[in-house]
């Protein structure tokens, strides 16, 4: 265990630390069992990367997701964003970082029931203090670039799931975050529109520079990204981070 | 998220649940409209109350012959005629004293063209409308002159006016009292029954001189049935009694030790009396009235509850994409209010109906007041409030990873 104060260089946008994270159950007999799910996870993130996490199913990758996105806390070990330990925030600046800075993109779409995908992606934008009608028209242009105007006006039950997932991408861009977190973001779609999601995130890494982690199951999927994480019972056991070895050079 | 966008949000999930709103509301309205109508009853009989009050003139005090037994007092009992006119003037004399009315009574036959009319007649002199309250319809009260020369002039009650004159004009007409002329003077304005429940209008007043030598007779000339005395001021009620009952004492002749021969009695005492049992029935009208209130508010803090459960995948995602724990709390406490406040307002005009509806059907005075409408509304928010704090504080304490996984 080093004793050495790290630092935090202003160039990682995610930085974890011996992070651990462990669920307390009762069992039959009332007795508590305790599980860790994640094991001493150092890992550091730059900004614009484009990051694929693989590994079996029960391996933690959704649990780290979620503390990655300031949904959950950590047990032990810390977590520092854009150079802020996590773990000193008010619920309400956790908040205003989700609303901001994070975009999510999940596996079942997520979508709130019975509104329109035009308020959906505008959503974000109230939270954040913006008029509706304004949230609304930035909405709609938002939806226009992911090809989806002519369905402004549908409610989730009326869109396809490839149809959704993009109107999920819009409402996790739509506060221009630095970080898009997508849990199996093509879990549920065909190869096709998985694709079609893909080189859309491609396409936002490379053009805006935005940070996209991603948790996959399939190769093809993995493969869009430039660096892979495997995670194995909570511990990360490959990780290619091909620019670690030289981050000076990044920092020009 | 500014209040406005969340009034959007909650007002939103209002709509999308019309039926279970409608339902929830159906409480509050019913509670609502309860205590409205509850309170305005009783406000009603508050106001027929005070108003009756009113009519019967301020400080007034009765003093009657005869000693007040241990089982009440027997009013205007014809046995004891301790009471003289002028032990009523001499009371009208003390300092604490206005005016005082001497009053004897009995009942007579009237007569006007072919019509009968059998009804109590009421001797007195003018000072008995003044300390009474009594406002003339048309024409004027007799006179002290015509006190003093036993005129034969009446003043006629209104339902005794109505029964004789029917349409016509009274004043100025004769009429027959046991068969002797009176000239009408004046007609009283109706009243209404007194406080005990009898019926003020129906009467005739003459000259207490005019009745006592022509009409009803007195074995004990001078003796009074009894007499209305009214106070110089609210305050000096209590003196006044005092000087009233020391005055006759010593013109009776009393000994120290021996009983009075005559009773006074305070009638804003038992006009208080009257006022405190409508202001103990209303608030036990509105008490009831309340427990439905309560009631509705119950079944919306259970709704609440069921909606936060129920909608915790939503408040898991409205977090995920920047809720903070206040938007969602406003959010859903806003909901309730808004459950309540509709509620309140439809509680409110259908209670405002309903009373309407009784006053009409059961012939009672409704008052509805600004200060009952504010009632209803503030309960009803408040109702809101209250019920609605807990669900919507559970789901805003709900963690996010949490509400994000729940099925
Ligand atoms: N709230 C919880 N309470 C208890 N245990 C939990 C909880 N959430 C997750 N776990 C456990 O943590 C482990 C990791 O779960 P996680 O969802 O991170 O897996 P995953 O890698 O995302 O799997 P998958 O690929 O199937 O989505 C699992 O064994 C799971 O049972
Ligand atoms: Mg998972």
């Amino acid at each position: 265990m080093s004793l050495t104060q790290p630092t935090h260089s202003t160039q990682s946008l995610i930085q974890l630390e011996h992070l651990c994270k462990s669920y307390s159950l009762q069992d039959a007999h009332g007795h508590t069992i305790t599980t860790q799910v994640l094991h001493q996870i150092d890992l550091t993130i730059r900004q614009g990367e484009f990051v694929a996490i693989m590994g079996h199913s029960g391996s933690g990758k959704s649990t780290l997701m979620n503390i990655l996105g300031c949904l959950d806390t950590p047990t032990s070990g810390s977590y520092w964003l854009s150079g802020r330990n996590v773990a000193t925030l008010s619920s309400n600046e956790l908040a205003q970082i989700r609303n901001r800075n994070i975009g999510f993109v999940f596996q079942g779409f997520n979508l709130l029931k019975r509104m329109t995908a035009l308020d959906n992606v505008a959503t974000p934008l109230l939270y954040a203090g913006i008029s509706r009608s304004k949230s609304r028209q930035q909405a709609l242009e938002f939806l226009r670039r992911t090809g989806l105007e002519d369905f402004a006006m549908h409610q989730p039950n009326q869109l396809s799931g490839g149809q959704q997932q993009r109107v999920a991408i819009s409402r996790a861009l739509i506060n221009h975050p630095s970080l898009i977190l997508a849990d199996e973001p093509t879990g549920n779609l065909d190869t096709q529109t998985s694709n079609d999601i893909m080189q859309l995130f491609e396409q936002l890494n490379r053009d805006q520079g935005i940070t996209i982690i991603l948790v996959t199951h399939e190769n093809d999927i993995a493969a869009y990204a430039k660096r892979l994480i495997h995670l194995k019972d909570g511990r990360i056991t490959i990780d290619n981070d091909t620019t670690a070895a030289a981050p000076l050079h990044e920092a020009e | 998220m500014n209040l406005s966008a969340i009034f959007g949000e909650a007002l939103r999930a209002l709509r999308q649940n019309r039926l279970r709103t409608g339902l929830t509301m159906l409480g509050m309205i019913i509670g609502v409209a309860a205590v409205v109508l509850m309170l305005s009853i009783g406000q009603g009989a508050r106001t027929k109350i005070n108003e009756t009050i009113a009519a019967m003139g301020s400080n007034l005090l009765l003093v009657v012959p005869g000693a007040m037994s241990s089982g009440g007092f027997s009013f205007g009992s014809g046995s004891v005629r301790t009471l003289t006119i002028n032990d009523a003037h001499a009371i009208a004399e003390l300092a604490s004293i206005r005016a005082t009315a001497p009053v004897t009574s009995g009942t007579v036959q009237l007569n006007y063209a072919a019509k009968n009319w059998s009804t109590l007649i009421t001797g007195t002199t003018p000072e008995y409308f003044e300390v009474g309250n009594w406002t003339m319809e048309s024409g004027t009260a007799f006179t002290e002159s015509e006190v003093r020369s036993a005129a034969r002039v009446v003043v006629l009650g209104s339902i005794t006016a109505k029964n004789l004159f029917g349409d016509e004009e009274p004043v100025g007409k004769t009429i027959r009292i046991t068969n002797r002329p009176f000239l009408v003077v004046g007609v009283l304005m109706a009243k209404g029954q007194s406080l005990t429940g009898r019926d003020q209008d129906d009467n005739v007043f003459v000259p207490i001189s005019t009745s006592e030598r022509q009409i009803t007779g007195n074995q004990f000339p001078g003796s009074i049935r009894y007499m209305l005395v009214q106070g110089a001021s609210a305050n000096e009620m209590d003196i006044a009694e005092i000087e009233i009952t020391q005055l006759l004492r010593q013109r009776h002749r009393i000994p120290n030790g021996k009983d009075n021969d005559f009773t006074v009695r305070n009638l804003t005492a038992i006009a208080d009396v009257a006022t405190d049992a409508a202001k103990i029935m209303s608030i036990v009208l509105g008490a009831i009235a309340s427990v439905s209130l309560l009631v509705g508010g119950i079944g919306i803090m259970n709704i609440m509850l069921v909606s936060v459960t129920e909608r915790t995948r939503e408040i898991g995602i409205r977090m995920a994409i920047g809720a903070n724990q206040r938007a969602i709390l406003t959010q859903f406490l806003l909901e309730a209010m808004m459950i309540c406040i509709m509620g309140g307002l439809i509680g409110l005009i259908i209670g405002i109906g309903g009373a309407w509806l009784v006053s009409q059907v059961a012939d009672m005075l409704i008052v509805i007041t600004v200060g009952m409408i504010g009632l209803a509304f503030l309960f009803s928010s408040a109702v809101g409030i209250f019920f609605g704090f807990y669900p919507a504080r559970k789901a805003a304490s709900l963690k996010p990873v949490d509400a994000l996984r729940y099925e």
